[in-house]
């Protein structure tokens, strides 16, 4: 087996620079026919731009691309744009979905290409666009409503849209930008059914992951990079996941929950043990089940609304002990968005009470909740977490700023304490590179959050909000900010955990709440949840069951 | 099989500090950034400029010189660009100060013709004859009071209702306008004028009077305030709690609101001040040139107004040179009068503006309607 004759892709030494960012520098993947292909890293290794490269969307400064054509023989495409990608059969399907929420799935399958009745006017077949996208959907197994809005499609569902728009489009390579970051447990496994389907017909994925376990149970080959880099190509069935987080961080690290197989639930299964390092020792577990006469964090029947619904959040009571982690797992879009930013302040509460150390802060400010005592790591650190262009020195002081002002009339920033500060988070947190006058946007994903957390955790407080506080962070940033976690914990503050991760609720919670359409459908003790247990409440069967 | 490259082990990218960038050498960077794109685009300008001269049928060497002699050349022109880039620098100050908070303020030319109109009248109510010096404060206060009323009425609209700044300010611009015009054919003009009848307190002098070369401009004092409340701006946007917020919520609202600002303080405060920016301008023609107030004196200061804070970065410094640039183009129209018809200027203005718009990295993504979030 030599690999021209069965190689579907190969990219050597593949040169990409952004400005003074070097995202790829001699990197280079090759994808056999038919195989499900892992391509992992730590965050700004430089994996998305190499897709990006070989969907068309970036041309690369130099190096060499060779993509299969339908006859198997490999063709030099350096160079090539989305179109041309797209013509020779290789489709991407990203990361933030690139779908129009007013269209029906058939009208954004057919955009670009749309079928139209013929004649003067070309109006628009949606009849037969509809048809079309039926015979696909059965025949690919990825099962959609052709006429219905995208809007209305669940995220699970505007995946298979987005898998299913490639495929229209005669994709014969398909690539996938960390394709479960949205998913349930449920919708993963239906997601891998999809795949090893595609790869019995022959078709390539190339999956872009940081999971491991993904990694571990999905994939047939792995390519490591790091620093723009291919760092190692490796044979899933020969490796370990402690191997390839070597080959990803370059030394070893502790992950957060250990693999394990479980060979009672079939083939191929990876399951959290409760065993290890880095899962909740049995004095930990206790924690949570202990009764603390003060609870740091406590909310009463507590109702949010959102812009879509009038009660985001139903009814939601509970509390958080010192020392504890409550962490809160659930599919994205149930209410924990809005539940957080209640709490945080930002999102006013319709009704119900909310209590930091037994204060009434239900209709207090921002500003005022920070001072008692409140941190809040925020889920979208590009959003709300970092003033993006602003630098790293003034984005450690976010939300602190009044404590770095002189006071008086003019009320000027004391840049002599923000240097200061900056040196010291910068040192305590490991932020990289470490330039307090570099914009916080310079900075690869780990250490962007890096800056969040220092910031939050770096100073006293009582109450911490951890809303997917590893989300699109690398593996060496992952292991870290656990242990800062970990370590807070321990000082006896008070954590209020929300992650779509279900592994990182595994490893770091007391207490586990699942929330589905706005109420805790369940809160049970760490020892007793796992991810078998959890999974049929986070798509609302629990409650039937 | 597996290949590691022993350089790249974690440490080793940490290993060299980057040289430590000072604060000042920051800001000096932050400037080059802000002015470098805008030397770009009046490259391509100067160039378009050259086709069009040519194709008037003229040598551009021969219209360049003109130009230059009839502004930078001699001390009557130059004291004529610094009296226009006066104005334009309170205009484009006003309009860089709001754009930093996220913020396109339209209204600067009736702010302006506010602060104007608000000089005028305590001008006309205070006794003849009392010291410039002293009565500046009394007119500062009035000038700022008069533009950063609209400028806050539209802020406060915005943040308490939502209503979209450009279009509550281009309705302003129509309603004080107006209003300033009723208020001075009605009850204030001199007959037979546009105007009010003339302050003959606290007139600001001439540079004429120091420096007897710049006789017959009317080029005064004023731009000294000008100057200062450039660096007072700069100062307030980078120096100060306030300051830091407002950019915040300027470059990412929700963010700010993390960091426990309220966005629709920073609105308010940042339209009134917009706006008492702007209405300050209004000193230079009314307390520095004919001391009375004239309808229609703004003149369009305010809409190029947002082309001095485009083209200057939306930097105080920048906007201060900027503002002499568009002030040496205005007055060297009339230089070159005689051989390019004078819509010669306003073409060379408006292509400015376009490279500008294309070339600086902040004003295409202010004029991009979709912001990425990635």
């Amino acid at each position: 087996m030599t690999p021209s004759e069965t190689a579907a892709i190969r990219l050597t030494d593949i040169y990409k620079q952004f400005g003074p960012v070097l995202a790829n520098r001699g990197a280079s993947l090759q994808v056999a026919r038919g195989e499900i292909h892992a391509l992992v890293g730590e965050n700004g290794a430089g994996k998305s731009t190499l897709m990006r490269v070989l969907s068309g969307m970036y041309t690369p400064d130099s190096g060499r691309m060779e993509v299969a054509d339908g006859s198997g023989v490999l063709r030099d495409i350096t160079g090539w744009n989305t179109a041309d990608a797209i013509r020779a059969g290789v489709g991407m399907v990203h990361q933030h979905f690139m779908l129009i929420p007013t269209l029906s799935v058939a009208e954004n399958l057919m955009l670009g290409a749309e079928l139209t009745k013929g004649g003067p006017l070309r109006m628009l077949d949606r009849a037969r666009a509809v048809e079309e996208v039926g015979t696909l959907s059965e025949r690919t197994g990825l099962r959609v409503n052709a006429s219905q809005l995208v809007s209305q499609l669940s995220v699970g569902e505007a995946q298979r849209v987005e898998i299913l728009k490639a495929l229209y489009r005669g994709a014969r390579i398909l690539i996938l930008d960390e394709p479960t970051a949205v998913l349930s447990p449920p919708e993963v496994a239906e997601l891998w059914q999809v795949l090893r389907q595609m790869r019995e017909r022959g078709e390539t994925i190339v999956l872009i992951t940081h999971k491991l376990d993904e990694v571990m149970s999905i994939s047939d080959t792995v390519t490591v990079m790091r620093h723009g880099r291919t760092i190692s190509r490796l044979r899933t069935a020969d490796t370990t996941p402690q191997e390839i987080a070597r080959e990803m961080v370059g030394r070893d690290v502790m992950l957060a929950g250990e693999l394990r197989r479980d060979a009672t639930a079939g083939e191929e299964s990876w399951a959290v043990a409760s065993s290890g390092e880095a899962t909740p020792t049995a004095a930990q577990v206790s924690l949570g089940e202990r009764t603390f006469p003060l609870p740091a964090l406590e909310l009463r029947e507590v109702t949010v609304a959102s812009a879509r619904h009038a009660e985001a959040v139903r009814d939601v009571s509970f509390i958080v002990s010192p020392g504890e982690i409550l962490g809160i797992a659930g599919v994205e879009g149930n209410g924990q968005t809005e539940l957080i930013e209640a709490i945080a302040g930002l999102r006013h509460v319709r009704s119900g009470t909310v209590l930091l150390d037994h204060h009434d802060i239900t209709n207090a400010s921002v500003r005022a909740r920070g001072d008692a005592g409140l941190s809040h790591i925020p889920e979208d650190r590009h959003l709300r977490g970092l003033v993006l262009d602003y630098t790293i020195a003034d984005n450690l002081i976010l939300g602190q700023q009044h404590r770095f002002a002189r006071g008086g009339f003019f009320n000027s920033l004391d840049g002599e304490r923000i240097a200061e500060n900056a040196r010291r988070q910068i040192t305590a947190f490991d932020i990289r590179p470490n330039d307090p006058a570099l914009p916080a946007r310079a900075l690869s994903g780990g250490n962007q959050q890096k800056i969040v957390v220092a910031r939050e955790m770096g100073r006293d407080f009582r109450v911490l909000l951890a809303a997917q506080p590893t989300r699109g962070v690398d593996v060496g940033a992952i292991e870290f900010i656990h242990a800062q976690l970990r370590e807070a914990r321990a000082a006896g503050k008070a954590i209020l955990l929300v992650s779509a991760d279900l592994s990182e609720i595994l490893a770091l919670s007391d207490r586990i709440a699942v929330m589905y359409g706005g109420r805790f459908a369940v809160v049970m003790a760490r020892r007793e949840a796992s991810e078998e247990v959890l999974g049929p409440y986070m798509t609302g069967a629990g409650r039937a069951a | 099989m597996t290949t590691t490259s022993p350089d790249l082990a974690r440490g080793a990218d940490g290993a060299t500090a980057p040289p430590r960038r000072t604060a000042r050498s920051t800001a000096s960077l932050q400037l080059r950034e802000a002015v470098l794109p805008s030397l770009v685009a009046l490259l391509v300008a100067a160039i378009v400029g050259d086709v069009l001269i040519v194709v008037f049928g003229q040598s551009p060497g021969a219209v360049y010189r003109l130009l230059l002699e009839g502004t930078w050349g001699n001390s009557y022109g130059f004291g004529q660009v610094l009296y226009k880039a006066t104005t334009l620098t309170f205009t484009g100050l006003s309009i860089a100060f709001a754009l930093r908070a996220g913020l396109f303020n339209i209204g600067a030319e009736s702010q302006l013709a506010a602060g104007g109109f608000a000089a005028a009248l305590v001008g006309l109510a205070l006794p003849a004859g009392l010291p410039w010096i002293v009565m500046l404060p009394v007119y500062l206060a009035a000038a700022a009071a008069g533009g950063g009323i609209v400028g806050g009425v539209a802020g406060e609209l915005k943040s308490r209702f939502g209503a979209h700044e450009v279009i509550t300010t281009i309705m302003l611009n129509f309603i004080v306008l107006a209003l300033l015009s009723y208020l001075t054919s009605a009850h204030l003009k001199v007959p037979e004028t546009l105007h009010t009848s003339e302050i003959h307190s606290g007139a600001l002098p001439r540079l004429a009077d120091f420096i007897a070369a710049f006789h017959g401009s009317a080029a005064n004092v004023d731009i000294v305030i000008a100057a200062f409340a450039c660096g007072a701006t700069w100062w307030y946007l980078f120096r100060t709690r306030r300051g830091f917020e407002l950019r915040a919520v300027g470059l990412q609202p929700e963010a700010a609101e993390y960091g426990g600002v309220r966005p629709g303080r920073v609105w308010t405060r940042a339209m009134t001040i917009s706006g008492a920016i702007a209405g300050l301008g209004g000193l230079n023609f009314v307390l520095g040139y004919k001391h009375y107030y004239e309808e229609g004196f703004a003149g369009g200061a305010g809409f190029l107004g947002i082309a001095v804070a485009l083209v200057g970065g939306m930097h105080p410094l920048g906007v201060a040179l900027a503002a002499l640039l568009f002030a040496t183009i205005s007055q060297g129209g009339l230089a070159v009068n005689a051989l390019v018809p004078k819509q010669f200027v306003e073409v060379l203005q408006a292509v400015v503006i376009i490279a500008v718009a294309v070339s600086v990295p902040e004003v295409r993504r202010l004029l991009r309607t979709q912001r990425r979030t990635d």
